[in-house]
């Protein structure tokens, strides 16, 4: 009971904690706000890397495909929100099948050389078509997030959209991982050749969660830009990747829920310790490193380390003794 | 030594490499419908090998024939599809899943639950009792004993016509050895058509019809279980 209470505590911690940010209003619903797009980001990651168990350091293109294609289509051509989104995540989609075809034939650290090259790409072209993204200026006065027609100006009605779109992102997630598709991720995951012996297509499956990985990453880029009102290439740089990574392995790789523990807990975390501005940085590595150690499976895992293992059942009554014995060969056959 | 029964699976000049090595050097193997083959020999023979390379896991050459048709190479689902199942060696189970999660894998490609399924998974708990009682274990929280059990259980979900183990006995107790060969043997008896790679030759030969001998990449003998009355004429045939 205790081990389940444990298990549900940095999610239900998360959950109050944007419900608060929605109530008190300020500076916390632009951290939360934050924290949730993230959840949505690095959602995708766990999909990829979580369940599927491969590495890329390249999500951060998929998210600036989605976050200019939005940037451009609301400022440029006047779409409205939600078919700017809807055109990024596709456009990020088609690109990753595009990518991920040849690159998934490579395994392990080849993999993720290759991703963190498509990312690196993707921000050279930021830069450098200016015609389109204006290059470092950035593109700025895009619209707030809309539904319908409707448009949420305020800080709080943003974070009531976020809320919505981070709950769906994390609900698919957990039907992703409790579906064949995800049994079959988590089995490549474990021994690729293992999975093929069982009939399951490798190179498909991964090929599909990059893809899905992208579409997630699209749209944690595309609500970023409307939320910010701007972007520039800096946003979609190098350090989302690490960001990313530190809240997948803080909150719990593999998880449903961990992804979102993650980034509210690595949100938050330097607003807490603000007062001890000279060593934030310090007190915030110590701190990562001390959950690394203490709680490899991340923060959302922490009931597991709890929950002691489960009485094991009573034997039963032993078979009679089987027939096949170790014994020497003469003995074994008349 | 004759085999009176029809040929499921056949290999010819079966040969694989890893790089510059040959690890498996033109392989004939047959064994017959409903028949329990023994692949013996010593680490590193090239007996796994031989395994992986019917399953389509590894470059080779040479011919396979399944039910007399081609087995197509480096095409591991295509070969599960034609009803091929492999246990690998170090049992290849999904430690973070749960048991049930496990077995649901083994009856991946007829889809998701239905009756048929259930049909499956009724057959493989009454079969390992003990699973049933571990469906919501995490599978790597298990024995070696349970994980070998969990292997071959997920293996007979998929309904195989032919059932090929790699070293099930690795690493366990001789009397859950014994239990799980025993099972083998029903299994067999029952109609089910195995490949046994095993190390501990004299336990796989009191279960087996027939056995080769694979030492160097290449079969160096073939068996008549009956006919091997000693340890040390069993250890000729390793080192010859």
């Amino acid at each position: 009971m205790a081990g389940r209470l444990l298990a549900l505590a940095p999610t239900a911690c998360a959950v109050v904690l944007v419900g608060y940010a929605i109530v008190a209003g300020g500076y916390f619903v632009a951290l939360a706000g934050f924290a949730l797009i993230y959840a949505v980001f690095v959602t995708g990651l766990n999909i990829f890397m979580g369940y599927a168990g491969q590495a890329s350091f390249g999500q951060n293109a998929f998210a600036a495909i989605g976050g200019y294609v939005s940037a451009v289509l609301t400022t440029t051509w006047d779409w409205p929100t939600l078919p700017a989104l809807g055109l990024g995540v596709t456009g990020a989609v088609a690109c990753a099948v595009l990518i991920g075809w040849p690159t998934l034939r490579l395994r392990g650290h080849y993999l993720a050389m290759a991703t963190l090259a498509i990312g690196l790409i993707v921000y050279e072209i930021t830069v450098q078509w200016q015609s389109v993204t204006q290059g470092y200026m950035g593109i700025s006065g895009i619209p707030p997030l809309g539904v319908f027609g409707y448009e949420a100006a305020s800080d709080r009605a943003q974070l009531v959209l976020l809320s919505i779109v981070a709950a769906a992102c994390m609900g698919s997630a957990w039907l992703i991982r409790n579906s064949r598709f995800g049994r079959a991720l988590v089995a490549l995951s474990g021994s690729e050749d293992a999975a093929r012996a069982l009939g399951i297509d490798v190179t498909r499956y991964k090929l599909a969660a990059f893809v899905l990985s992208a579409g997630y990453a699209a749209v944690a880029g595309s609500l970023f830009v409307h939320v910010v009102g701007f972007v520039s290439p800096e946003i979609f740089g190098m350090n989302m990747v690490v960001l990313g990574f530190t809240m997948l392995y803080v909150g719990g790789i593999g998880t449903v829920t961990g992804p979102l523990v993650g980034a509210i807990v690595i949100n938050m975390l330097p607003e807490t310790i603000r007062e001890l501005k000279d060593y934030q940085d310090l007190v915030y590595g110590a701190a990562l490193i001390v959950i690394l150690i203490y709680a490899p499976g991340g923060l959302a895992s922490l009931g597991a380390l709890w929950r002691r293992p489960a009485e094991p059942p009573k034997p039963e009554p032993r078979p009679p003794v089987p027939e096949v014995v170790e014994a020497h060969p003469s003995e074994a056959r008349p | 030594m004759t085999k009176d029964r029809a040929t499921i699976l056949e290999t010819q000049a079966l040969s694989a490499r890893y790089g510059r090595i040959e690890a498996l050097h033109a392989v004939d193997l047959d064994v017959g419908a409903g028949e329990l083959v023994a692949v013996l020999g010593p680490n590193g023979a090239g007996k796994s090998t031989l395994l992986r390379s019917i399953m389509g896991l590894t470059d080779s050459s040479g011919t396979v024939r399944f039910e007399g048709e081609p087995l197509p190479r480096r095409d591991p689902v295509a070969v599960a599809r034609r009803g091929v199942v492999l246990v690998p060696e170090g049992r290849g189970i999904f430690g973070p899943m749960t048991v049930a999660e496990n077995l649901q894998l083994g009856a991946y490609l007829i889809g998701g639950r239905g009756p048929a399924f259930d049909q499956r998974l009724e057959r493989v708990l009454t079969l390992f009792p003990r699973l049933k009682e571990r469906l919501d274990q995490a599978a790597g929280s298990m024995s070696g004993g349970e994980q070998q059990m969990l292997a071959v259980g997920r293996a007979l979900m998929a309904e195989p016509r032919l059932l090929m183990l790699d070293e099930p006995s690795l690493g366990l107790a001789p009397q859950v050895t014994a239990e799980i060969l025993q099972t083998l043997a029903s299994l067999n008896r029952g109609g089910l058509s195995v490949v046994l790679v095993e190390q501990k030759a004299p336990l796989a030969l009191q279960i087996a019809a027939r056995a080769y001998v694979v030492a160097g990449g290449t079969i160096t003998a073939r068996l008549d279980p009956r006919e091997i009355t000693s340890h040390d004429q069993l250890a000729r045939y390793y080192f010859t």
